[in-house]
């Protein structure tokens, strides 16, 4: 065995090997995580001016040329594993990541492609959040658009973020900060500790300066103070702790996404050339995301489609890690999916609820193979949105389908962070989008997972960071 | 300060000072109403069954220290201190009813010894800060009789435990750091404003306070905490950055029920990590098998922490703490077990409200 790689604590340009560790173990190779206390982190984020001036001193224009460079080392580049000198190959990222988190290595790799695209398409991802604002907006605080100045300026002097383990696709979210000029600030979530830290080693590879990163892997209490210590904070959970945080203007939460699709009066007897895309819906990245489906309404035919979709999920048995065509993650905690089991089992004796994919799946929904535990994919038809398992999300491919009628579907389906509406009819379509309860709106039969990257995905961060002035007279402007 | 006793010379006074004590507490001419009521249902006289302190392991069972709350504190009172005014000290973070304990001196000694540990050179001569939880408490007394016993005075910003506690269990997070900042900038304000050499406080809020200044630049010169969990990583933390290494730093582990339990010097081999000592034979702690608290667990392996107290003014039998500690083997400076990187019991299992204060 060689000895430990060690996955240091970032103190904004600054390794340090903290006493307190958690250990892994990864193909045999010992990995140690270093967890920072909170009084560290604390007295760190005192130094945040001068991150934010290393950042201010770089154009923006030569921020998005190191962000695209970045993309290309992070899905291609022999990376620092930690703090010595050892390298991480795209292979041995991975391999790891798909154990400690339970992702088959083909959802890995995907995932890397992901955040490499969200890298790669850094212009269109600016432009997307400031509609179309020179990127010399954050060189000099103003630019003039369509003969007017626009003046914003920066409401924080970082973004803090609390990441969570399930998918490393979510990182993307705070890389365009970045090139805003705003340094981050890190939590990692315990079990994936590898992609923040391999994202701000390409970055830092590509020109980005090194003190505009803040890596902390930490305790509750230390997510605390990182989420209070930053002007503008990001966190993922569970409706627990959004309500914890939904106080706090300066925190924006991530909670369940409880993201839908709804098919209307003009596509229910189509859905057979849809299933496809249903099915993608609910399982694609192992149903790990918040904008995964979760609930398929339709306005008629629900049985018909229900009996397709079960069929359909329950023949997606789990498969080894290093499979080519694994979907199914396997859980890093089996105590949580013996959980989720028992919890499922438990709401489906309350009356109106029936899974459907029992009948047709090779065994339990609950089923340890190769070393790992998985829960199979579950589909609920519902008779009512009441019913407890109608509108809510696990971890893993699980939706539930009711037939609503058209007109009722946008009064109940709640909030939603994705709905893909599939429907041409354009007065229901005006009523979709002046909704309140839609985060993201998908016209057409697409999936919940799809991402266009002019688009802003869960709230706009440039709107989060920044704010904008009246700015009237000409002198300095001019 | 190396110890004059050998290991086995201390255990030979623990026993002999477990002998005096029984049959203190246990003689009608000296002992207290609730011990002396209790020996007489115990079916078994104590004064002729406890030869030595390996004795009070196998015929005690653990105490109840749910009794200093539903008991009237007077049923405490030996009756040699019957004709002198008591002091009352409550438990720290209580909520409800509080835990009581009767005291007279037990404080004055228990801080002397600690003092008497440490020389000049580590807390020279100076005024002192206290900042922490006084009201009720034994520290409050405790840490000015340290301070006036050393010929110095003592100054105090006080901070309530038990409203943290309530703002941070009903959720009241903006509340609660209000409510430490109120306490710092107190702090802060005598800092800058008086002559301060030494200091108590919590370890929660000396970094807090390290965050609003130089502590080295501030003129301390040593401080004294106690009060909650610190990991090796954290002592480390405390040591190099809120003491820039250059302020003498004494962690304690204590309580109402105990007093003061010293930590003994830190040397590079022990890499942050924390061994503390009973104020034996006043006070000894074991640290047990938790699911089996009759037996002590191995030197090097967490165990919960079990206290005995034995002095005049009062008597605990194998009360179990709410924490758990490694157990150390005796050093030079105590030849007594110590317990190591004590932290709460069950940590790793339960969610537990600590280190705010």
């Amino acid at each position: 065995m060689t000895s430990s790689i060690h996955i240091p604590v970032l103190r904004l340009g600054q390794t340090y090997r903290s006493l307190d560790k958690i250990q892994f173990n990864v193909s045999g190779q010992p990995l140690e995580i270093s967890v920072a206390n909170s009084g560290l982190i604390r007295r760190d984020l005192q130094q945040l001016a001068k991150s934010g001036e290393a950042l201010r001193a770089i154009p923006c224009e030569t921020l998005v040329g190191y962000m695209e460079k970045a993309a290309e080392l992070f899905l291609h580049g022999k990376l620092p594993w930690g703090d010595d000198d050892r390298l991480q190959s795209p292979d041995d990222y991975a391999v790891a990541l798909s154990q400690l988190t339970g992702l088959p290595h083909s959802l890995a790799r995907s995932n890397m492609g992901k955040v490499h695209a969200a890298m790669s398409n850094i212009r269109a991802v600016i432009s997307g959040l400031t509609r179309g604002m020179p990127l010399e907006l954050f060189d000099r605080g103003f630019v003039r658009q369509n003969g007017l100045d626009v003046n914003f300026f920066a409401e924080t002097t970082s973004l803090g973020v609390l990441l969570p383990s399930n998918s490393p696709g979510v990182n993307s979210l705070w890389l365009p900060a970045l090139v805003m000029k705003i340094p981050v600030v890190l939590k990692p979530g315990r079990e994936d500790p590898l992609t923040p830290f391999r994202l701000i080693q390409a970055m830092i590879a590509a020109g980005f300066p090194r003190e505009a990163f803040g890596f902390y892997p930490t305790t509750h209490d230390g997510g605390d103070t990182l989420l209070f210590g930053t002007g503008r904070a990001i966190a993922f959970g569970s409706d627990a702790t959004l309500k914890k945080y939904a106080p706090y203007r300066h925190i924006n939460v991530h909670g369940s996404g409880r993201s839908k699709i709804v098919i209307g009066d003009d596509f229910a007897a189509d859905w057979p050339k849809h299933l496809d895309v249903i099915v993608n819906s609910i399982a694609a990245n192992g149903g790990r995301s918040c904008i995964n489906c979760s609930s398929v309404l339709i306005s008629n035919n629900r049985d018909t489609l229900a009996d397709a979709l079960a069929r359909k999920l329950a023949a997606i048995e789990p498969l080894p890690r290093d499979h080519p065509d694994a979907v199914l993650c396997s859980f890093a905690n089996p105590k949580s999916a013996k959980a989720i089991d028992e919890r499922l089992n438990e709401l489906l004796a309350v009356p109106g609820a029936i899974d459907l994919t029992a009948k047709y799946r090779n065994g339990p929904r609950l089923v340890e193979m190769y070393g790992q535990t998985f829960l199979r994919p579950t589909l609920i038809v519902c008779d009512d949105l009441k019913h407890p398992l109608a509108n809510t999300e696990y971890g893993f491919p699980f939706a539930s389908v009711l037939q609503v009628p058209q007109a009722k579907m946008i009064g109940q389906i709640g909030e939603s962070l994705v709905v893909s509406a599939f429907t041409r009819d354009q007065a229901w379509s005006i009523d979709l989008m002046t909704s309140t309860n839609i985060e993201r709106l998908n016209l057409g039969p697409y999936s919940t997972m799809r991402v266009q990257w002019e688009q802003p995905h869960e709230g706009n961060l440039f709107e989060f960071l920044y704010r904008r002035r009246a700015l009237q007279g000409d002198l300095v402007a001019a | 300060m190396s110890s004059t006793l050998t290991p086995a010379q201390a255990q030979s006074a623990l026993d002999s000072w477990t002998r005096k004590m029984i049959a203190w507490h246990f003689s009608p001419a000296t002992g207290c109403d609730y011990w002396l009521k209790w020996a007489k249902t115990a079916g078994w006289d104590p004064r002729k069954e406890i030869k030595c302190f390996a004795d009070i392991a196998k015929k005690f069972s653990h105490f109840d220290d749910d009794v200093l709350r539903t008991e009237q504190p007077e049923r405490f009172v030996p009756k040699a201190y019957a004709k002198r005014p008591y002091n009352v000290f409550e438990t720290g973070g209580t909520t409800g009813m509080p835990k009581q304990r009767v005291g007279w001196d037990d404080y004055k000694t228990d801080y002397e010894e600690y003092s008497d540990h440490y020389g000049p050179d580590f807390f020279p001569k100076g005024n002192w800060l206290m900042v922490g939880p006084t009201g009720p408490r034994r520290l409050r007394l405790a840490v000015e009789h340290l301070a006036n016993y050393r010929g110095d005075s003592c100054y105090f910003v006080d901070l309530d435990p038990r409203f943290v506690k309530r703002l941070i269990g009903t959720g009241e997070m903006a509340m609660a750091r209000k409510y430490q900042e109120h306490v710092i900038d107190q702090a802060a304000t005598i800092l800058r404003h008086r002559k301060i050499t030494n200091m108590f406080t919590t370890p929660r809020l000396l970094e807090n306070l390290a965050e609003r200044m130089s502590l080295v630049k501030a003129g301390l010169k040593g401080v004294f905490v106690g009060g909650t969990t610190m990991t090796p990583q954290y002592v480390r933390f405390v040591v190099e950055e809120v003491l820039e290494n250059k302020i003498n730093f004494a962690p304690t582990y204590g309580n109402t029920l105990m007093g003061l339990a010293i930590s003994r010097k830190l040397t590079k081999a022990d890499n942050y990590s924390l061994t503390y000592y009973a104020p034996q034979p006043r006070a000894t702690l074991r640290i047990v098998n938790p699911d089996n608290p009759t037996e002590l667990v191995n030197y090097g392996e967490y165990g919960r922490v079990e206290l005995t107290t034995m002095t005049k003014e009062f008597f605990v039998p194998r009360f179990l703490e709410r924490d758990e500690a490694i157990r150390r083997p005796p050093c030079s400076e105590f030849p007594w077990d110590g317990v190591g990187d004590v932290r709460p019991f069950q940590s790793l299992t339960k969610t537990i409200i600590e280190g705010v204060y």
